[in-house]
């Protein structure tokens, strides 16, 4: 199963290190990442293995969602599902 | 492969355009607890709700943060009050609402519906007792909600209800008189009422359904409307198109969800109720959409127009993405829930006739509107009458939810909070229909009923 890490804001040195320690904190497998920073703004969505976690789920989702809020970021995790729901048939 | 544009579409329309799933609802039939002693009725209801329901708040907070989508409300609709005090015929059932709203604590859900009573053909034993003690119960409770069904298209409208019913509205607005008239809030009188339907108040578990069963209620007014902002002054059949498209996507979300609860809950998923629901926060607004589509204000006329359209276009999306569709599926208009509502019915633009020729092409009726507390209890009847034979002669569910505001009269307001919201007391035509009123009988079923 996957999960998708969503990261938006304000560019700064280290965002893409810092999320990825968490990640590999957890267990979590990066699979890909895809990264753009335009005028300054950072958008990065990256996908991660949660099968192999050695943290729940959940304590992953929240440890990153408060990475995002010490840096000023928006972070969203969320399971892969919704994104198929919503956008496949 | 999923692809940055879908993703990032999503966490926009969750982060600024109020993207949700409204209600998980459980639906728990009460028929075993039948019981001629109420208080030995009273502890069964008690202890197979936290049973059944004791994981559902838990479960739906996982569900959203496992997959990152708000999930508002959970919440329980049980099998029609009347139905298990009949029972015990010489007791009060406002028992039976205090156990629902101890229960409804205990499990930490925010509202539980089926405090009800379904007299389309006539009363039965039990009926009598519940509906007269509406009043006393939406005052002694924090979270029970009632529903009345008084006609139907199979049965026509059972006037003598319908009396009844403008009385009762006007004494549950007095009893609660000193919260703003919350208990008239979470009454609705319903004709065609849907057995399957997540969204309070008038949420009850019906007789068809099974033992216990999961359904949801989608939203998302703001995703809609900020797909129509985008695609700017195009063709009227593109708008159905955008709509369609959008309703697709948040029902899938809505679907996911369901089934996801069916599944860590053991519970069979019912239905997904396809429903635009507002809330007061700017953005998420039913009316907003309908301006979006080329309305000065909501009210203006064109709004009955748009709202068909509307209408359907969430019907034609939404079916195609959920394997079972029910409840009332189709945009809501609760004039207090509704900040575009609220300010086209404090301009004036929006009137209780305009509303109600609404109600003919959405999917509930005339829902949280505010009148002047002196209104007579048989122009409230006829409110109902009226709106019941819209829903009876159109096949489809229509549902009156009136707040007469004691104490107040044009041009005040009335302030629930939270997702109740609140908005200003609009005019009625004061006419007396007291000697219809006082015909009672049953009005017969239309034509359209003879289908077999």
């Amino acid at each position: 199963m996957r999960a998708v890490i969503t990261v938006i804001g304000q560019d700064n040195v280290g965002i893409l290190a810092k999320v990825s320690n968490v990640c590999a904190d957890a267990g979590a497998n990066i699979i890909e990442v895809t990264q753009s920073v335009l005028q300054g703004m950072f958008a990065m969505i990256m996908f991660i293995d949660i099968d192999k976690l050695t943290a729940p789920y959940s304590e992953l989702a929240d440890r990153l969602v408060a990475l995002g809020d010490a840096l000023g970021l928006k972070v969203h995790v969320m399971h892969e599902d919704i994104f198929n729901a919503m956008h496949r048939i | 492969m999923i692809n940055s544009h879908d993703i990032l579409e999503t966490i926009n329309m969750i982060d600024n355009e109020n993207l949700d799933v409204r209600t998980i609802t459980m639906g728990i039939s009460l028929l075993d607890c039948i019981d001629s002693d109420i208080d030995r009725a009273c502890d069964k209801i008690y202890d197979k709700i936290c049973r059944y329901a004791k994981d559902l708040v838990k479960t739906g907070e996982d569900i959203s943060r496992d997959f990152g989508i708000p999930i508002i409300h959970k919440r329980i609709a049980v099998t029609p009050i009347a139905l298990i005090a009949a029972a015990c015929p010489t007791k009060s059932p406002i028992k039976f609402a205090k156990i629902l709203d101890k229960a409804s604590k205990t499990v930490g859900v925010n509202f539980v519906g089926g405090y009800s009573s379904l007299v389309h053909k006539g009363f039965a034993p039990g009926d009598y007792a519940l509906i007269e003690s509406i009043p006393e119960a939406l005052a002694v409770t924090d979270n029970v909600c009632s529903s009345v069904n008084i006609g139907s298209t199979r049965a026509g409208i059972n006037m003598d209800a319908v009396a009844k019913m403008g009385r009762i509205i006007k004494e549950t607005a007095e009893q609660t008189k000193d919260k703003d008239c919350i208990g008239a809030a979470k009454l609705v009188v319903f004709c065609n009422a849907p057995e399957d339907n997540p969204f309070m108040a008038g949420a009850f578990h019906g007789t068809g359904e099974p033992d216990c069963v999961i359904n949801v209620g989608v939203s998302g007014p703001g995703v809609v409307r900020a797909a129509l902002a985008k695609a700017g002054d195009c063709n009227i059949t593109e708008v159905a198109d955008i709509v369609k498209r959008t309703a697709f996507k948040i029902t899938r979300a809505g679907q996911l969800v369901a089934q996801e609860a069916s599944r860590r809950l053991c519970v069979p998923f019912g239905i997904v109720d396809l429903s635009l629901a507002p809330t007061p926060a700017v953005g998420d607004s039913v009316a907003y959409i309908l301006e979006e589509m080329g309305l000065e204000q909501c009210g203006a006329h064109g709004t009955t127009a748009c709202l068909a359209l509307l209408n359907d276009a969430v019907k034609k999306g939404g079916t195609m993405a959920s394997s079972h569709v029910g409840g009332l599926s189709g945009a809501f208009i609760p004039v207090t829930e509704d900040a575009g509502m609220i300010e086209a019915a404090r301009s004036k633009s929006l009137s209780i006739v305009k509303l109600e020729a609404m109600t003919a092409v959405c999917s509930v009726g005339l829902d949280m509107i505010v009148i002047p507390g002196d209104t007579d209890p048989d122009v409230i009847s006829g409110i109902i009458a009226d709106e019941a034979a819209i829903g009876m002669v159109n096949s489809k569910t229509t549902a009156v939810r009136l707040i007469p505001a004691i104490g107040k009269n044009v041009g005040e307001e009335l302030s629930f909070g939270g997702l109740l919201g609140g908005g200003p007391v609009m005019e009625v035509n004061t006419k007396s229909p007291s000697r219809l009123i006082a015909r009672g009988g049953r009005i017969p079923a239309p034509l359209q009923s003879l289908k077999n």
